[in-house]
């Protein structure tokens, strides 16, 4: 029983990353129509950013957790407006093609100045150690991940739910020229949106850090997991993604445990989710039938 | 977002990807004869010209490219998975050259029946999807042909990849790559005539029209999946070809065939030479082998930094392509 919760609690904590990047990736494919290939290298960049803030300036866990989401936010607000911008009215594929190109590069630029072997990232002090359960013991800087990112969804949708801003965002996701036409500026909220979103994949990075290999591949392959999960919860909806997320994380930890034998099961089982949710539901579990292109 | 107005033809470019077929296809029948013999000429001098490995690389990756323009162009489908045929095509057509001693050529075969095969699937899968969701699907797919081959040790031999190929073809001595690329040549060019035939079919044209106008085509009571997915099998099928050639070509499969960044390369090949123009990915696959061979020759180690760099320059500034740009102007000429 308690190595069971232990695996659930596991699985919970890996779904909290699918989570944070799948809600990112939503919000911005709600406001700008764009699926950001790129958000994998911002969550690479932001576990690498406080291993380098921590290494060659000193500067601390909490401090990262701070500094690389307003980095990282920043520096996409600036590639919204540099690029993505300009192909927003486009197929969304020029958009996806850009980012992955972006992808590339960035990947490039940090293999080419760190190499690709992996460093470590000390757990902050103050989340080393276990918290007892009572049932079971359970590292302590994953219960604080588990509940920061729990904290931080719920704040993301209360925001979206319960102010004005997040209204004009809800209204803009599901019918833009509709909300345009209230006279409201749908544009003024674009590149925010964007650099929240990139702030999210910053901050997933960040908590990353302590728990994960930092390198700079480490964002490539989840990212192609997250677009699976996005795909299962259905990507207009961000309660399906972030709900997905866990799902999968859920699901994921389960098959490593129980089918051990077989490790590619616990690899490969969000693609076979993914293949019965488009037999089942081609929308994705909380997705809308998309509009005709 | 400002809310300029669109024109009519900004409105037509934001809805499809730019396509040359029909501008290429109203070019005067001298035209494209000057063209076929020029390339087919090209063809013929190209391992003499430049490095015949490279060649032989630049016909494996022209298949590669218009077995992903099938789709893209003229399907309207962008697979960014289709790594995944490819590369199993390479691991199949290795495992039987290496394991039943066939000619390489019987090798390819099975190695591309293998690709269609698992293109049935995860086509079938695919084409309940379109645009953007198309793309991440197909990618999905192809990562999780990945992790299998990586897994399954025993038959792709992980990371140290598929080694010692042959290039077995009736005692004919084939180690010389200059005459491995005259003896692949014919299948290209087969390969390629195939899908010029598809895309000028009568079934060719129900997939420009599914392309162009997907519910118009489902009111005229065309099956739009059922053509979507042969679609997709063939294209799967292409690629595999190319792939199988490529893997008897280096004599070794590594798991890279299989891998996200070989997909993604197939597409801005095809982006490079011009969606919708079939040869336009031949032009493509042929710069960006050269560009790549170059880049490895010099010891320029970020590739991915001058790849990226390609792909972001081409989809900002050359959305038109190499072909697509060169019928543009020709037709611009015709037209004053």
């Amino acid at each position: 029983m308690s190595g069971f919760l232990q695996n659930t609690f596991n699985g919970l904590v890996s779904g909290a990353f699918y989570a944070l990047l799948a809600l990112g990736l939503a919000v911005i494919f709600g406001m700008l129509r764009v699926v950001n290939f790129a958000h994998g290298a911002f969550y690479m960049l932001g576990a690498f950013g406080a291993y380098v803030l921590l290494s060659e300036a000193g500067v601390p866990f909490w401090a990262a957790l701070v500094i690389m989401p307003v980095a990282l936010g920043l520096l996409g607000m600036l590639l919204e407006r540099a690029v993505i911008h300009r192909l927003t009215r486009l197929d969304p594929l020029y958009n996806f093609l850009l980012t992955f190109g972006l992808t590339l590069i960035l990947q490039d630029l940090v293999k080419s100045r760190y190499g690709i072997q992996s460093s470590p990232y000390a757990t902050p002090a103050e989340l080393s150690g276990t918290v007892d359960f009572g049932l079971f013991d359970f590292p302590t800087y994953r219960v604080f991940i588990l509940g920061f990112t729990v904290l931080l969804c719920v704040a993301v949708w209360w925001v979206l739910g319960r102010t004005r801003v997040g209204m004009v965002v809800r209204a803009a996701t599901e019918r833009p020229e509709l909300t345009r036409a209230f006279g409201i500026d749908v544009g003024k909220w674009v590149t925010p949106v964007f650099g929240f979103g990139i702030a999210l994949a910053g901050l997933a990075g960040v908590l990353a850090a302590p728990m994960r290999a930092v390198n700079p591949l480490m964002g490539a392959d989840l990212i192609i997991v997250v677009f699976a999960v996005v795909v299962i919860g259905g990507l207009g909806s961000i309660f399906g993604s972030v709900a997905a997320g866990f799902g999968i994380g859920l699901i994921q930890a389960w098959g490593e445990a129980y089918l051990s034998d077989f490790p590619i099961v616990s690899q490969t089982v969000v693609f076979v989710v993914m293949a019965a949710v488009l037999l089942w539901r081609p929308a994705g579990l909380f997705g809308r039938e998309e509009a005709p292109a | 977002m400002t809310s300029a107005v669109d024109t009519p033809a900004e409105e037509s470019a934001r809805r499809t990807m730019p396509s040359g077929l029909l501008t290429v296809a109203r070019a005067p029948g001298w035209v494209r004869y000057a063209l076929l013999a020029a390339g087919l000429l090209v063809a013929l001098w190209l391992p003499r010209g430049i490095y015949p490995a490279v060649a032989v690389d630049i016909l494996c990756w022209a298949l590669f490219a218009v077995s992903v323009d099938l789709l893209l162009g003229f399907t309207g489908l962008m697979s960014f998975g289709h790594a995944a045929f490819w590369g199993t095509s390479a691991y199949v057509t290795g495992l039987v050259a290496i394991h039943a001693g066939l000619p390489f050529p019987a090798a390819v075969l099975v190695g591309a029946l293998a690709a269609a095969l698992l293109a049935l699937p995860i086509g079938y899968l695919a084409v309940k999807r379109t645009g953007i969701y198309f793309a991440m699907v197909t990618l999905a797919f192809a990562q999780m042909v990945y992790y299998v081959a990586n897994e399954w040790r025993s038959v792709t031999q992980g990371e140290n990849g598929l080694q010692g190929v042959p290039r077995e073809f009736f005692g004919v001595d084939l180690s010389d790559d200059y005459y491995f690329y005259y003896a692949i040549l014919p299948i290209v060019l087969l390969g390629l005539f195939a899908a010029w035939r598809i895309v000028h079919s009568p079934f060719g044209r129900v997939l420009v029209g599914i392309r162009d106008n997907p519910a118009r085509a489902r009111a005229l009571g065309y099956p739009v999946h059922r053509y979507k997915l042969t679609a997709f099998v063939l294209s799967g099928f292409l690629a595999g070809l190319g792939g199988g050639l490529f893997a008897v070509g280096h004599r070794f499969v590594s798991l890279d065939v299989l891998h996200w960044t070989t997909s993604g390369k197939a597409v801005i090949v095809v982006v490079l030479g011009g969606i919708g123009t079939l040869w336009g990915g031949v032009l493509g696959a042929a710069l960006v082998v050269r560009l790549e061979d170059w880049l490895s020759f010099s010891g320029f180690e970020a590739i991915g930094l001058v790849t990226g760099g390609i792909f972001v320059l081409v989809v900002l500034l050359f959305r038109r392509g190499i072909w697509g740009t060169i019928a543009h102007l020709a037709l611009r000429v015709r037209r004053r």
